[in-house]
């Protein structure tokens, strides 16, 4: 029983399963199709000619292929938060209760206002954007021109859907599943090797899926099946429905696999348990071999007026005729310039469809063709080409006109009335991919085609795709230039190409970015040739002396899902939680990220404002006692006889005389001079020291002393090992601190006699090893107290429970930064930049005493590092005006420069309530004393006093108590 | 992206690996003129062809190597331990460009 949907379906043929009809909607019209159909054809058969607007004049366009090339038919499939936009119509398959979308119509594909734009085609020629809406500015016009001209809207609410990555590697990458490139796999797993097949398509094969011929005298599809089985016998990883998008370095390709069809909200699942499936695949693939037998990618013909809806790429029409029982009219008219197309003409005739002719723009036309067509009385235009079209949504008659002998000129000869007219304008080969992997491509004359010029180690070519196809003249001479249509996807037009010449941009780069051309979705896959051709033509010049536009990854346009993967939301990047994080939640700590870390800033009482808590905890630690969870502090051991030697070799300061059991603060800088890190020093024995890291740093300084022990100093007994997280690190300060450690088991002498500031002590804390620093950050008395970081959790309660009568606080970063501000310490990377040398920030002394070389000390003598009007470190006291905003500018009286100096860090101290700062300040260290003007976000908002940090306790007398 | 042949573990993907920039680069006396000092510091070559280069791999082994790379192709041609010596390999072609 034949049943036909839609008035261009033939009542038999194809390969669609006639019994399984399908019900979809077009832009809210009922619709039906078959099982086996694509989006495209189910369009085609129902009639739909005009499935979108062109990008520029808003004019009707209908489809013009049956594969990835189509610049037409970009359809938003779904609705809501599944929709996807600019999908392809000719590779979504048909699925029950699909809602699509044409993209580029307002109101209508049908009726768009936009269409006006048409007849004043004159006005919108390449540059016209750049060139018109320049007053007042683009941003005046940009949201209007946007809405026009856009193609498609991302959805508004996030992708329900699960995307994945997964990484593979194989001896040999097959991409395209027709016949040759199945052979090479077949071959390749009989060998044992591992093989992976993608395809594009649904079905494997390729064209022999369609076209009727038979592989090794036997009918294709039972050749593609046993095909089929034995590579799955082989283990070989077959992928249909899957791009290779791109091939980079190394032969690592990138395919994307679709694994879900659409349905009326978006997805449904294409098997029992999809609903588990991924959205899309995301393939990494690393190939020993490429084979690359991806055929080749019909090109159009350019003439006046061919952009109308009816005119299709004569393979596509083939397609559309024997794998889905689609006619693309009722008279079909035929123009080609190679032989490919004469295979469509014998073919719609058996279908009963009217075949007016075939226009071949060759001369002469190979005995067996004419003979053939003669048999199935299709006449043949030799020397002919379309020089113009009429029909407004619908192509109804095609004008033929016949070459010179030297084809530079064109005579109109007869219009015929056909309501479709399949072009063939020869085929390129679609090597987009061997370009990525470095391959070049040139124009060849006898086929009109870019063909592979160089071998690309690792990539071959198979198939059609290593053929080319003999072909004649592809761009008629006669007809308006603004009507003849290059681009269709971004409407640029032999005219457009003409103006960017005529302005000089005459590079192809050039021409391309000035016109567009080539840049679309499509990224010129049936205008890159004809580009050329167009180019070369208007230069004087041949075509091949061009080179074409640089073709880059992805093959196709990726879903951005597709990319991420499942790196989103909690697993975008790896999140580092402390020791003890689980308590600082449970007590209101406001929770930040700082680098990889999650810290805690603050902990906030009921009700109180971060200002206010910073406040709190700063001065319940000059008052009493605080507790900081200092974990994530870089801490390094370094080992063996070396060990001293090589750290000598990177600090500013003389380690040599360290003792053992001592600490000392250092400054580490870059070859170049400038200060990288800084930290404690700490010799546990002559062979044996920690040091310490900021906590940004630790990754970094680790690195730099690996790079160099390895590297310039691979013969120094020395070994660096990274042991940050092996540690939990609290930080108990205050005056209070001595008294409340006290009161935990420890076999450790607290005292001030027998633990002085910059002191290590080892021993045992609640029965836990433990090593006790005292340094300090705040200015008081200080421990830093490491214990293994599964004992954190119990030292921190304990010391908290000890320190309850002292009225001991956790405090949160905000208020460590507040304290040591105060006490004039440094805070790498906020008071210094990436070029603070230590004499910009009181260091200068320290570095020039020490008498041995050292990373960076050369470059100190640079005339650049030893100005007197660098910037410098100084404090900052309000003269005028209210506190110090971090970032806002300085101002001698009277300078010539906008800016001198800018504000690094400021707080209230907790001495005198008053606002205080540290800034960098141009030759500031001789301006003490002197007061600047204070400016924020251009506004001057006061007047500072320079001082000399710091703020509190000058002498020491708090940290050394 | 670049399979990088770490000499100590074998082929690896690039993102396992942290760049060093050129090696071979000998660290002059301190005692030498600024001009020469700045030289060290901050001048490169920029070579079409090959470039010896320093990587880190490190989410692997933790170890500096040299590598040499072809900049035209991004082909690595060899990778070495730190410490031997600088192999002579062929320089780019005469025309500069493949």
């Amino acid at each position: 029983m034949s049943r036909r949907p839609g008035p261009y379906r033939l009542p038999s043929g194809g390969l669609v399963d006639r019994a399984n009809t399908i019900r979809f909607e077009f832009d809210g019209k009922p619709l039906q199709g078959f099982a086996g159909d694509s989006v495209a054809s189910a369009l085609l058969a129902n009639g739909v000619r005009v499935v979108g607007r062109s990008f520029k004049f808003h004019r009707p366009r209908g489809l013009l292929s049956a594969g990835w090339e189509e610049p037409n038919g970009l359809l938003t499939m779904g609705t809501g938060a599944r929709s996807r936009a600019s999908v392809r119509a000719p590779i979504e398959m048909l699925a029950p209760g699909l809602a699509a979308y044409s993209q580029s119509g307002w109101p209508s594909v049908d009726f768009d206002v936009g269409r006006a734009l048409d007849f004043t085609a004159a006005l919108w020629s390449a540059g016209f954007y750049n060139k018109t809406f320049m007053w007042p500015g683009w941003h005046t016009y940009e949201p209007a021109i946007r809405r026009m001209a856009g193609l498609g809207h991302a959805p508004q609410s996030p992708d329900p859907d699960r995307y994945e990555v997964r990484n593979t590697h194989c001896d040999l990458l097959v991409v395209g599943a027709g016949v040759a490139g199945l052979r090479e796999a077949l071959d390749a797993s009989q060998s044992g090797a591992r093989v992976v097949v993608v395809d594009s398509d649904c079905q494997l094969g390729g064209r022999a899926y369609w076209d009727g011929s038979s592989i090794e005298d036997e009918p294709a599809h039972a050749w593609l099946d046993r095909a089929a089985s034995k590579l799955t016998a082989a283990d070989a990883l077959l992928l249909p429905r899957t791009t290779a998008v791109g091939i980079y370095d190394d032969r690592v390709a990138v395919l994307v696999e679709r694994t879900l069809e659409t349905s009326a909200d978006g997805a449904s699942p294409r098997a029992p348990g999809a609903a588990r499936l991924p959205r899309e695949r995301y393939w990494i693939v690393r190939a020993r071999r490429i084979v690359l037998a991806t055929g080749t990618i019909e090109q159009p013909l350019i003439f006046e007026n061919n952009d109308r809806p009816g005119i299709m790429l004569a393979e596509g029409a083939r397609q559309y005729l024997r794998r889905f029982g689609v006619a693309i009219g009722s008279r079909v008219l035929i123009a080609t310039n190679n032989d490919s197309a004469y295979a469509l003409a014998a073919e719609l005739k058996q279908a009963g469809v009217t075949v007016l002719g075939v226009a071949d723009s060759r001369r002469r036309v190979s005995s067996d063709l004419s003979n053939a067509m003669q048999t199935l009385r299709v006449e043949i235009f030799s020397g002919c080409l379309p020089v113009g079209t009429q029909g407004f949504s619908h192509l109804k008659r095609v004008t033929l006109g016949r070459l010179s002998a030297d084809g530079s000129s064109v005579e109109p000869v007869e219009t015929y009335d056909c309501d479709a007219l399949a072009v063939s304008g020869g085929f390129t080969p679609a090597l987009q991919l061997y370009a990525h992997a470095g391959g070049a491509l040139a124009y060849d004359p006898s086929s009109g085609a870019l063909l592979p010029v160089r071998e690309v180690a690792g990539v071959a070519i198979l198939g059609a795709a290593a053929q080319s196809v003999p072909s004649g003249p592809r761009v008629s001479p006669g007809g308006r230039a603004a009507r003849k249509w290059v681009d269709l996807l971004h409407d640029v037009t032999v005219g457009d190409l003409e103006l960017a010449l005529r302005e000089n941009f005459s590079s192809m780069e050039h021409v391309k970015r000035y016109t567009t051309v080539g840049m679309a979705a499509d990224q010129g896959k049936t205008s890159t040739v004809a580009t050329l051709e167009v180019v070369a033509r208007l230069k004087g010049i041949a075509p091949a002396a061009l080179e074409h536009t640089t073709m880059r990854p992805p093959f196709v346009p990726v879903t951005l899902g597709a990319i991420a993967g499942r790196e989103l939301g909690a697993h975008f990047a790896p999140r580092r939680e402390l020791p003890m994080s689980g308590w600082h939640a449970a007590h209101g700590a406001l929770v930040q990220d700082y680098g990889e870390w999650r810290r805690p800033t603050a902990y906030l009482r009921p009700g109180e404002s971060r200002e206010a808590a910073v406040r709190r905890e700063a001065l319940a630690v000059r008052r009493s006692a605080g507790l900081f969870d200092s974990s994530p502090l870089g801490k390094l051991e370094i080992h063996g006889p070396d060990a001293i030697e090589f750290l000598d070799r990177f600090y500013i300061n003389d380690l040599t005389t360290l003792k053992p059991m001592r600490a000392r603060y250092g400054l580490m800088l870059r070859e170049s001079g400038v200060i990288f890190d800084d930290g404690t020093v700490t010799l546990l024995a002559p062979d044996h020291a920690v040091v310490t890291t900021t906590s940004s740093g630790a990754k970094g300084v680790f690195q730099w002393l690996e790079e160099w022990r390895q590297c310039e100093w691979p013969d120094l007994e020395v070994a660096v090992i990274p042991v940050t997280e092996q540690w939990a690190t609290l930080a108990l300060a205050g005056p209070k601190a001595r008294t409340i450690l006290s009161r935990l088991d420890t076999d450790i002498d607290l005292s001030a006699a027998a633990f002085p500031h910059l002191a290590l002590r080892v021993g045992h804390l609640l029965g836990f090893p433990a090593r006790v620093f005292r340094v300090s950050f705040t200015g008081e008395l200080s421990y830093e107290i490491n214990v293994p970081a599964r004992a954190g959790q119990a030292v921190w309660d304990a010391l908290l429970a000890a320190g309850a009568s002292e009225q001991l606080q956790p405090i949160g970063l905000d208020a460590l930064l507040w304290l040591r501000l105060e006490k004039g310490f440094l805070h790498i990377g906020t008071d210094t930049d990436g070029t603070t040398i230590p004499a910009d920030v009181g260091w200068g002394k320290a570095a020039a005493n020490k008498r041995r070389d050292f990373v960076g000390k050369r470059s100190l003598h640079l005339p650049e590092n030893t100005r007197s009007d660098r910037h410098q470190l100084v404090g900052l006291e309000a003269a005028a005006g209210a506190g110090f905003v971090i970032g806002s500018h300085l101002r001698i009286e009277g300078s010539p420069e906008p800016s001198d100096g800018w504000i690094t860090s400021a707080c209230i101290t907790t001495v005198s309530d008053q606002p205080v700062g540290l800034a960098m300040l141009r030759g500031g260290r001789a301006r003490m004393g002197q007061e600047v003007e204070v400016y924020d976000l251009g506004a001057r908002v006061g007047r500072a006093r320079i001082v000399n940090p710091p703020f509190v306790d000058p002498t020491g007398e708090r940290m050394n108590a | 992206m670049l399979r990088i042949p770490c000499p100590h573990c074998g082929v690896r993907d690039e993102p396992e690996f942290v760049f060093g920039g050129p090696t071979h680069i000998e660290r002059p006396d301190p005692a030498v003129s600024d001009e020469a000092w700045t030289a060290y510091l901050y001048l490169r070559e920029n070579p079409v062809g090959l470039h010896y280069e320093r990587w880190l791999h490190a989410y692997g082994c933790g170890q500096w190597f040299n590598a040499v790379r072809d900049t035209r192709t991004h082909e690595i041609l060899k990778t070495y331990r730190m410490g031997e010596a600088k192999p002579s390999l062929a320089g780019p072609s005469p025309a500069g460009s493949p």
